[in-house]
């Protein structure tokens, strides 16, 4: 029952990844304005527009060039990018690496962070502190990410000089110099990230105090700590792991705006670079790459929530 | 004796009436009284869509008159007048700027979420009443482009066709009208089955009258409630591009680009960027604050319905 129903998401998940590279493929190639034009310019003769669109291979119908792209970007052939005629792979591939590492280091930081405090508002409901809790991070994700950001850069870097205001690195820097660059990054993404988690750790451990075994513990004496630790807490931690996933998948959209502000060499930045270049072929790749995540990501919280209920798990 | 009998069996009929009230298909008591943080939230939202359209006027300075002694000045009293928030980096008036950049921001997304929810409703509840294949065509479609980030659809479009004004509310429209859909869908898969659906059903009504009689009226209240939460994302959506300088172009005025281009600023203490940016803050937090006030006295169904 539950390894036919994970198949089924597994199933369900790579038929949306096929429906995404549809969608990325369709939105930037059947579009008005012919990329041989863009390239060529005002110096296109109707010969030397057929020559590139040839060379291109843009003179195929659509689902022709959607399959050979498809295809490519499946055996790892990325394309060229237009600016620099450099691989794409090999851009992305000096990028990736630090992208991972930001969104990896937010996760290890923000979701103890974010469980314990949820779980201690959700024990405290109604207290002052709970109030501050719920009202601050209310507050912090109705704001843009690049408020944050901005509000980090004027106390911790304009104020106190703490921290340089930009995440630059050369790659050749010491492990402290690495920690200061990164820091301010972190600190905004993971104020970010944890302001949800926090948010819906606390109401989904709150759902579930609202269940009858719940009552029933309440009127047999059980103290709320208690409660919490051993009864809500394991039957909340199918929502919590979709909380946790969903909001990684978030990520995708923090580290956009992160990597522009503090210039951090990241993926992110690079398809931004891409977008107002509008170099397609770049990203179309990177859209997938992160589109791709989000996906699988996904994916994981649906697994996770069902792994995690038993009710799923067993046969009825 | 019998006068005993009559007050008892008024009292019984009180008693019956507020258990009928109770039904949890009795119509909802339209109270809306909001808590001091809700009615200070009203105050602040209704500023700023006041400023939309008196902002112009009343701004001492044109939006894009580089008019102050140099760029990020503090506030000061110069020989063109006051410049009560300081200059921004081209030596521009940032009150102005931020009083001219709420018709851009707000206005932008104000009419993308209208787009949206005209889009998202007319969809939504034509597959909720319909069924069948609409319902599954339209409902595929609308399950791919929601697995997407919303950011980078935004960018995918924006790479392919360019920035302008129009394309933005399009693409924030198309994009939040996913959302819009599913929800209306849901509410009206919800309302389709009661009963007096049926009983209109029944009693002969066409189908355009129990969406407007029916369907509407009883959809209206949650739908509204989501349009705040909506109308939060699209401005957080359309600065976030602005911010990335894929939105609103310059010299046009807009929240978003103002931080973005006065960002370098903060090194050297100005507050250019944050006025702006504060703007923003004030205008998503307080909807968001009326919304969870207003979802706090209904009934916690109603928002875990329109998450």
């Amino acid at each position: 029952m539950m390894l036919r129903m994970v198949w089924q998401r597994m199933g369900i998940g790579l038929v949306t990844l096929w429906v995404v590279s549809v969608i990325v493929f369709v939105a930037t190639s059947i579009l008005p304005g012919d990329v041989a034009q863009i390239i060529l310019g005002q110096a296109a003769t109707p010969e030397t527009l057929a020559a590139m669109r040839a060379e291109l291979g843009l003179d195929q119908p659509g689902y022709i060039r959607y399959f050979s792209w498809l295809g490519n970007m499946m055996t790892g052939d990325l394309g060229t990018s237009k600016a620099g005629g450099a691989t794409i792979s090999s851009l992305i591939g000096g990028r990736i690496g630090n992208t991972m590492m930001m969104a990896g280091l937010v996760a290890i930081i923000s979701i103890p962070i974010s469980i314990a405090l949820g779980l201690w508002a959700a024990m405290h409901p109604g207290t002052i502190l709970d109030r501050i809790v719920t009202f601050g991070t209310l507050s912090l994700i109705s704001v843009p990410e690049f408020f944050i950001a901005t509000v980090a850069v004027l106390i911790l870097a304009v104020h106190l000089h703490w921290l340089p205001s930009t995440a630059y690195m050369t790659g050749d820097e010491t492990f402290g110099q690495l920690i200061k660059a990164l820091a301010m990054p972190l600190i905004t993404l993971v104020i970010v990230v944890s302001a949800q988690m926090i948010r819906m750790t606390r109401a989904g451990i709150l759902n579930v105090m609202s269940s009858p075994y719940i009552e029933m513990a309440i009127l047999k004496g059980v103290p709320r700590g208690r409660i919490i630790l051993r009864h809500a807490f394991f039957n909340a931690i199918g929502p919590i792991i979709n909380v946790i996933a969903l909001n990684l998948a978030y990520l995708v959209s923090g580290v956009v705006i992160v990597e522009t502000i503090f210039a951090y060499p990241g993926l992110a930045k690079l398809m931004i670079d891409g977008v107002q270049t509008r170099d397609l072929p770049l990203v179309q790749a990177c859209a997938m790459i992160f589109c791709g995540t989000y996906v699988v990501l996904i994916l994981i919280a649906d697994v996770g929530s069902i792994v995690s209920n038993p009710r799923l798990r067993s046969p009825k | 004796m019998t006068e005993q009998t009559a007050s008892k069996s008024e009292a019984e009929v009180i008693a019956d009436l507020d258990a009928f009230a109770e039904l949890p298909d009795a119509p909802p008591k339209r109270k809306f009284r909001l808590t001091w943080v809700g009615y200070t939230s009203c105050a602040v939202v209704v500023f700023w869509l006041a400023i939309c359209f008196i902002g112009p006027s009343i701004a001492p300075f044109h939006e894009m008159d580089m008019d102050g002694d140099d760029s990020f000045l503090d506030a000061y009293s110069g020989e063109y007048g006051s410049f009560h928030l300081g200059t921004d980096y081209l030596g521009r008036d940032t009150l102005s700027r931020v009083l001219y950049g709420a018709r851009n921001t707000i206005g932008i997304s104000l009419a993308a979420t209208l787009i949206a929810y005209l889009i998202g409703i007319t969809l939504g509840i034509l597959a909720a009443v319909k069924g069948g294949w609409i319902d599954m065509g339209i409902s595929r479609v609308n399950d791919a482009i929601l697995a997407l980030p919303t950011i980078m659809l935004g960018l995918i479009v924006i790479a392919a066709l360019g920035s302008s004004i129009p394309i933005l509310i399009g693409t924030a429209a198309v994009i939040y009208a996913t959302s819009v859909f599913r929800i209306s869908r849901a509410l009206g898969q919800d309302i389709m089955v009661q009963d007096y659906v049926e009983v209109a059903h029944t009693r002969g009504e066409g189908i355009w009258w129990i969406i407007r009689a029916e369907v509407l009226p009883n959809a209206a209240m949650p739908l509204a409630t989501d349009f705040g939460l909506r109308l939060v994302f699209v401005v957080l959506f359309i600065s976030s591009l602005s911010f990335l300088g894929l939105g609103v172009q310059p010299p046009a005025s807009d929240w978003g680009s103002m931080v973005r281009d006065n960002l370098q600023g903060l090194t050297y203490g100005s507050w250019a960027a944050i006025w702006p940016a504060l703007a923003i803050a004030s205008f998503t937090i307080a909807i968001n604050l009326i919304v969870d006030d207003i979802s706090a006295k209904s009934g916690g169904s109603l928002a875990k319905k329109m998450v």
